[in-house]
């Protein structure tokens, strides 16, 4: 199994599922990220503490803890 | 909300009241500054710090009212402004929603909208920034679209304004029709269930306002009201085992237990099926966008921070040294206006009253006034530019280690210059245990009028060349520890899990001039109304408690003195010296008197103890008062020789040392406790402030104290 949190930079994945308790899956899901959805990672932040993603064309940048919650296998 | 804000508008013609709403970052604000001949007005929404736009103006034979709401992703009630939003569409009486998209990015849009056709309410959909979309090649068939989800989609573009009016049309069109049930449609197995739950109530001849679909889907929403409305109807009983069943087929189909997550995959699904049909995009090569361009420098991991240090240093060197300019002048002016006004009233108490209670107090108000204009359009322009989100991007890693937001670095740093502006500053942070645990840290960073209290200390301790030195230990230790009581307020007050940091990188925009002078103008204002008429309550009440009760007995005492004596400097001696008994029995010096045993183990005489109460109304009067109550007269600075001399003599190095602990960590002065109160939301968090800075700026100047008895023994 592996996270978002994993990947490395400029990889792209899809959401399996996400396992984040429910009202970060709400934030989550506002911002559009949800099961199948396709993610690419732009960059991270120094000490990798913060990781910015694109998805769709919104870019969102989420902390490292959150972005472990989120299941994805790549394409 | 207040009625009073309607009612420029006069009560005869057609008025339609319209609630803007859409994600953050699609242009909302600038698109109803863009409606010609329109009139502003700003407010805060009821209870909350939010401020509330609302934009009157007439338009063939309307009047509209439109309600700027805040920006919203969906409704999760995660922030203040999403709360507000929700409750405003729930709650409030409105005619209709004008749902703002950005046309650049639909997909994600519409899962707002999605949401707002589920409320039974009329909706038009304004395609914002469509002049971005014919740049990118984004062709959207807004006729086809429109039929698609049974509401009128205009394009519009708030940057060229065009398609306005086309809008404005179109939402008198769909005041005049009835209602239009919107055309959402969800997967096979939701559909199957809706039409369950329609026939059960169609059956039982449910008497709703609301269409049966409309129930039908808030049930399976597990929307509250809508069960709140139906448990207690005798339909219930017989109802509910069928909303049991419908839930497990819809959740056995999205292979989830979540509701809301289903019917969000739902959306979803239902706007890539919109997106689909009304939208052609020119495929072009994938190639780099302007943001992404620019964000490979502002957030590299090695330059990223190094670039946002040099904007803030910069940002700070504009407050200070251009705000310093009008600030001499302003100062001149109530300087100038006290001189004026003051001969003019007879009577000694009240010109002594209007000249140095009223316009001394409202002056320091006053003062600020240039700084905060420029630090809010900086500020304003960090944010509209989109630059902001990425300096939280970069700092949250440090700031998280304290319990702290990446956004919390902006008013911390700018709570060095002037806490008032640092506290309005914190609205950036959305989430708001974040916001009220950095409004709790902004006073450790020590502000502008704690300098002088600084220097004349370092003055009267140490060698000149270590002065500078000292200076910085003060400031530097200062925000070290903020850190660390955010650290343990975060574990204690403030305990909880944290908080996701998930957040939208918005695209750079250039930002529009009109809205940041707006903004700016508009929080001015509010600065100047709200501490301004606060302050000259304030400042009336010190000034009365340190000139009464009047002691004529010793002023004329002292009359006879000065008649006497021959030289101007035995004079000045005797003034000084009726000053300081005049202040020991005034009532403040008798608060100091009587507060003299609390401050005795921190070594503090009642002198240095009504310094620190006179400190609490601004922190630049405490010079001010230990310079009179050390009989050197009114106009003493920190660089008045005399006055360092007498505290040199006055007090111990250790009581020193604990009263520029105490001045590093108490309350800060009124204005900005004001202000505090009014950004924290509730009296009780001034409350809680007033309680943990006292309790920690005592704690820590006692272990100073004692620290300091000991080595200098």
């Amino acid at each position: 199994m592996s996270t978002l949190n994993d990947c490395k930079k400029a990889c792209k994945v899809k959401v399996i599922k996400l396992n984040a308790p429910a009202d970060l899956k709400q934030r989550l899901i506002s911002f559009g990220i949800m099961k199948e959805t396709l993610i690419e990672v732009l960059e991270y932040a120094p000490a990798k503490s913060t990781i910015e993603v694109k998805v769709g064309k919104m870019r969102i940048a989420l902390r490292a803890k959150e972005a472990e919650l989120i299941e994805v296998e790549k394409v | 909300m207040n009625q009073e804000d309607i009612k420029a508008c006069p009560v005869i013609a057609n008025h339609i009241k319209i609630a803007l709403v859409g994600q953050p970052n699609v242009g909302k604000s600038m698109l109803i500054n863009s409606v010609s001949n329109a009139h502003l007005h700003v407010g805060n929404f009821s209870g909350v710090t939010v401020d509330k736009t609302e934009v009157l103006f007439d338009y063939k034979d309307y009047h509209f009212t439109v309600v700027d709401l805040p920006g919203t992703y969906a409704f999760t009630d995660y922030t203040i402004e999403e709360r507000v939003t929700h409750d405003y569409l729930c709650a409030e009486a409105y005619d209709l929603i004008i749902n703002v998209v950005d046309s650049t990015s639909l997909e994600k849009n519409l899962q707002l909208t999605a949401e707002l056709m589920s409320m039974s309410k009329s909706i038009v959909i304004a395609l914002n920034m469509d002049d971005e979309a014919q740049k990118e090649n984004i062709q959207i068939d807004a006729p086809y679209m429109s039929e698609l989800m049974g509401i009128p989609c205009v394009k519009v573009s708030a940057a060229t304004k065009s398609g306005i009016e086309n809008l404005l049309d179109a939402v008198i069109s769909v005041k005049e029709q009835e209602i239009q049930e919107a055309k959402l449609i969800f997967s096979e197995p939701v559909e199957e269930e809706i039409a369950v739950i329609v026939r059960y109530l169609r059956k039982h001849k449910y008497k709703a306002v609301n269409s049966y679909r409309n129930i039908a889907i808030n049930l399976l929403k597990n929307n509250k009201k809508t069960y709140a409305k139906l448990h207690d109807d005798p339909i219930w009983t017989e109802l509910q085992p069928i909303l049991i069943e419908a839930a497990k087929h819809v959740e056995l189909h999205h292979d989830s237990d979540d509701i809301k997550e289903a019917f969000a995959e739902e959306y979803a699904s239902f706007n890539r099926g919109i997106v689909a049909e009304v939208v052609k995009q020119e495929i072009t090569l994938e190639e780099k966008t302007l943001t992404e361009k620019i964000d490979s420098v502002l957030i590299n991991s090695y330059f990223g921070i190094p670039i946002f240090l040099f904007f803030m240093w910069g940002l700070f060197q504009l407050t200070f040294e251009i705000g310093s300019i009008p600030m001499d002048w302003i100062d001149a002016f109530f300087g100038w206006a006290g001189d004026t006004i003051g001969p003019t009233i007879a009577n000694d108490d009240i010109r002594s009253l209007v000249v140095d209670g009223l316009i001394a107090g409202v002056g320091a108000v006053v003062l600020f006034v240039p700084n905060i204009i420029i630090l809010f359009i900086g500020i304003a322009l960090l944010e509209s530019t989109g630059y902001m989100s990425r300096v939280a991007f970069l700092l949250d890693g440090f700031f998280h280690k304290f319990g702290m937001h990446g956004q919390s670095f902006i008013p911390l740093v700018t709570g060095f210059g002037c806490s008032i502006p640092a506290y309005m500053s914190a609205r950036i942070l959305k989430n708001d245990r974040d916001r009220l645990l950095t409004l709790f840290i902004i006073g450790f960073m020590s502000c502008g009028a704690r300098l002088p209290v600084y220097v004349l200390f370092a003055g009267a301790f140490f060698a000149p060349e270590m002065a500078g030195n000292i200076l910085f230990i003060i400031y530097i230790s200062g925000a070290i520890l903020g850190l660390i009581a955010a650290k343990i307020l975060k574990l204690t007050a403030f305990k909880g899990a944290d908080e996701p940091f998930v957040m939208e990188m918005p695209k750079y925009r250039l930002p529009s001039i009109k809205l940041i002078w707006h903004t700016v103008l508009t929080k001015t204002m509010m600065y100047l109304k709200k501490a301004g008429t606060f302050i000259a309550a304030a400042s009336i009440l010190i000034w009365f408690l340190s000139n009464y009760p009047h002691n004529l007995l010793l002023e004329n005492e002292y009359a006879d003195k000065i008649e006497k004596v021959a030289t101007e400097e035995e004079k000045t001696v005797l003034k000084n010296k009726l000053a300081e008994q005049l202040l020991e029995q005034s009532y403040l010096g008798v608060i100091g008197k009587f507060s003299e045993p609390i401050f005795e183990p921190l070594g503090f005489d009642w002198k240095m103890s009504v310094a620190l109460q006179t400190g609490l109304a601004a922190k630049e009067v405490v010079v001010s008062t230990l310079g009179v109550l050390y009989a050197l007269g009114d106009d003493v600075d920190e660089e008045n020789s005399s006055l360092i001399n007498a505290i040199s003599k006055n007090i111990s190095f250790a009581s020193a040392i604990a009263f520029i602990v105490v001045i590093m960590i108490y309350l800060p002065c009124l204005a900005a406790s004001i202000v505090f109160t009014r950004e924290a939301g509730h009296i009780k968090y001034f409350f809680y402030l007033f309680g943990f800075t006292s309790i920690a700026a005592y704690s820590l100047a006692f272990i100073a104290y004692n620290v300091a008895s000991f080595l200098s023994h």
